[in-house]
């Protein structure tokens, strides 16, 4: 891994009131890449997401993306920096007053001069990409979880991002919906190939999908290479978190 | 304990100006990127008929009664200066002046700034005013620009239909049920009301209009930050209630310093 990270957290420090939940941490993501963001609740996961994004500020260190600080931006460079990222929230966050073809139309009307017949073009090769051909008129109150996953899927990736962020993709779907979520990231990745960064705690599913694994506890931040690192580890926190959520020792050969 | 409240004094009164100037700042930034592209006309012809087209009944029933009341009250008071044939003018000009654009944006208020501060606070909790920033789509531009430019259209337009359904409304009460000679209704009318009353009006119904889409707005996009408004749900529906409250005070309070300063 010599290849110059493509996000950067140098030093970041973010504290809630009296709580510091991210304690001078350390992150280097690397393009194409998938890296696995997990720990308990409240360690600050989505949080993470948040400082990534721009849309908080740390209180103190340095946030780079390609190399430039957004921390320090204005509003019109962070959105430029934006352009470059997909996201897909936990709840999915379409416009629900929106049609799914409208949510999914939307970044390429507001973001791009293409004419309607275009648009209309590419958002209808996006559903059949991603399976929802024939929902494009429903509206996002009248779909089942996991295809508003996928509705969210297809719009973050209209601006085709460099890099993609998943928080917590497959909270509230059946462990079936669960896998077929996961299939559909690993697919997507391989067509569009971007950077991804997904927080779970759907521990140990979304190893499967991992490069890299960063364990967030207590404000601090330690990465692996594969699961069976996270077992070797001899941070006692990280061990009992490993017992809570693995069970039983775990191998990645036994995944495929 | 008598420090104690100074620091709560202090503390309330820090946290409204930096409400105030937040507040401020999302009423600039919208105007300033209004002027940009994209101009979400379609977004803002949908607005028109939603604070607009939809509040013509609500505003048609509430001008008519209002009328009638005027009529009937004016009649009894210029009765006992046997001025009966002022009735025309009296009503006209307490309607252009005042009740036409205070009552339309009063009830506005209730009707659709209500409405607009609980979707954009729905907005925000469920994180769709995030996911616009993520996609670098400006929620300012998007989402309050075209209610603003809406309201702007629609308000003055509401008002005028106010005083005119206000005036049928005064002689229908007057002059078909309380005999007032219809002649003197009307050229009493024409010859009282000048142009300024009217201009006064308008004026008043433009700056009630840009104050229902700031409070509003502004109050729905910020239901996260307001202090003591709780959660959720809960946070949605005491920051809306709050926001139709400060609305309909700050019309009443700038009708008086707009009437002071235009008079």
């Amino acid at each position: 891994m010599n290849a110059t990270p493509i996000i950067q957290l140098r030093e970041v420090v973010k504290v809630f009131g009296t709580q510091r939940i991210l304690d001078r941490v350390n992150l280097k993501i690397f393009p194409g890449r998938t890296t696995v963001i997990v720990g308990g609740s409240g360690q600050g996961k989505s949080v993470t997401l948040k400082l990534i994004l721009g849309l908080i500020k740390p209180d103190s260190g340095a946030i780079l993306v390609h190399g430039r600080d957004i921390t320090t931006m204005g509003r019109k460079e962070l959105n430029s920096v934006r352009s470059n990222f997909g996201v897909l929230f936990q709840g999915a966050a379409l416009l629900d007053s929106l049609s799914v073809f409208d949510n999914i139309a939307l970044p390429l009307r507001e973001r791009t001069e293409l004419s309607g017949v275009e648009i209309r073009q590419k958002v209808m090769s996006t559903l059949v990409q991603l399976g929802l051909t024939g929902h494009e008129d429903k509206f996002p109150a009248q779909l089942s979880g996991g295809m508003k996953k996928r509705v969210g899927l297809a719009r973050a990736l209209q601006l085709r991002p460099e890099i993609m962020l998943f928080d917590e993709p497959t909270t509230g779907l059946d462990p079936e919906k669960t896998m077929e979520i996961y299939r559909l990231f690993y697919e997507t990745q391989g067509k569009f190939g971007y950077t991804s960064i997904i927080v779970s705690h759907d521990i140990p599913k979304v190893f499967n999908l991992a490069d890299q694994i960063v364990v967030l506890n207590r404000g601090k931040l330690v990465t692996f290479e594969n699961p069976e690192e996270i077992q070797m580890s001899d941070i006692p926190e990280i061990q009992s978190f490993v017992k809570t959520t693995m069970g039983q020792p775990y191998r990645s050969s036994e995944l495929e | 304990m008598f420090l104690q409240r100074i620091e709560k004094i202090g503390e309330s009164a820090i946290y409204h100006l930096h409400d105030l100037g937040r507040m401020g700042i999302f009423l600039l930034r919208t105007l300033l990127g209004g002027v940009k592209k994209p101009f979400h006309f379609r977004t803002m012809v949908r607005q028109i008929r939603e604070i607009g087209a939809n509040s013509f009944g609500v505003i048609f029933f509430t001008a008519a009664f209002t009328g009638m009341v005027l009529g009937l009250q004016g009649y009894y008071t210029l009765r006992k200066f046997g001025s009966e044939g002022m009735l025309g003018s009296a009503v006209a000009l307490s309607l252009l002046r005042e009740m036409g654009p205070v009552l339309t944006a009063l009830m506005v208020t209730g009707r659709a700034g209500s409405a607009m501060c609980a979707e954009l606070g729905i907005m925000r909790n469920s994180e769709q005013i995030d996911a616009l920033e993520c996609m670098a789509i400006d929620p300012l531009g998007y989402l309050v620009m075209p209610k603003i430019m809406a309201t702007l259209i629609s308000l003055p337009l509401l008002t005028m239909v106010f005083n005119v359904v206000g005036i049928f409304g005064g002689y229908l009460a007057g002059v078909k049920m309380l005999g007032v000679n219809p002649g003197a209704y009307f050229t009493g009318m024409e010859l009282s009301v000048v142009d300024k009353d009217i201009t006064m009006g308008l004026i008043k119904s433009l700056v009630f209009g840009l104050l229902i889409v700031w409070i509003c707005t502004g109050r729905g996009y910020f239901v996260h930050q307001i202090r003591g408004a709780g959660y959720g749900a809960e946070a949605v529906s005491r920051v809306t209630t709050q926001a139709v409250v400060i609305a309909s005070i700050s019309i009443l309070l700038w009708d008086y310093i707009l009437t002071a300063i235009l008079l």
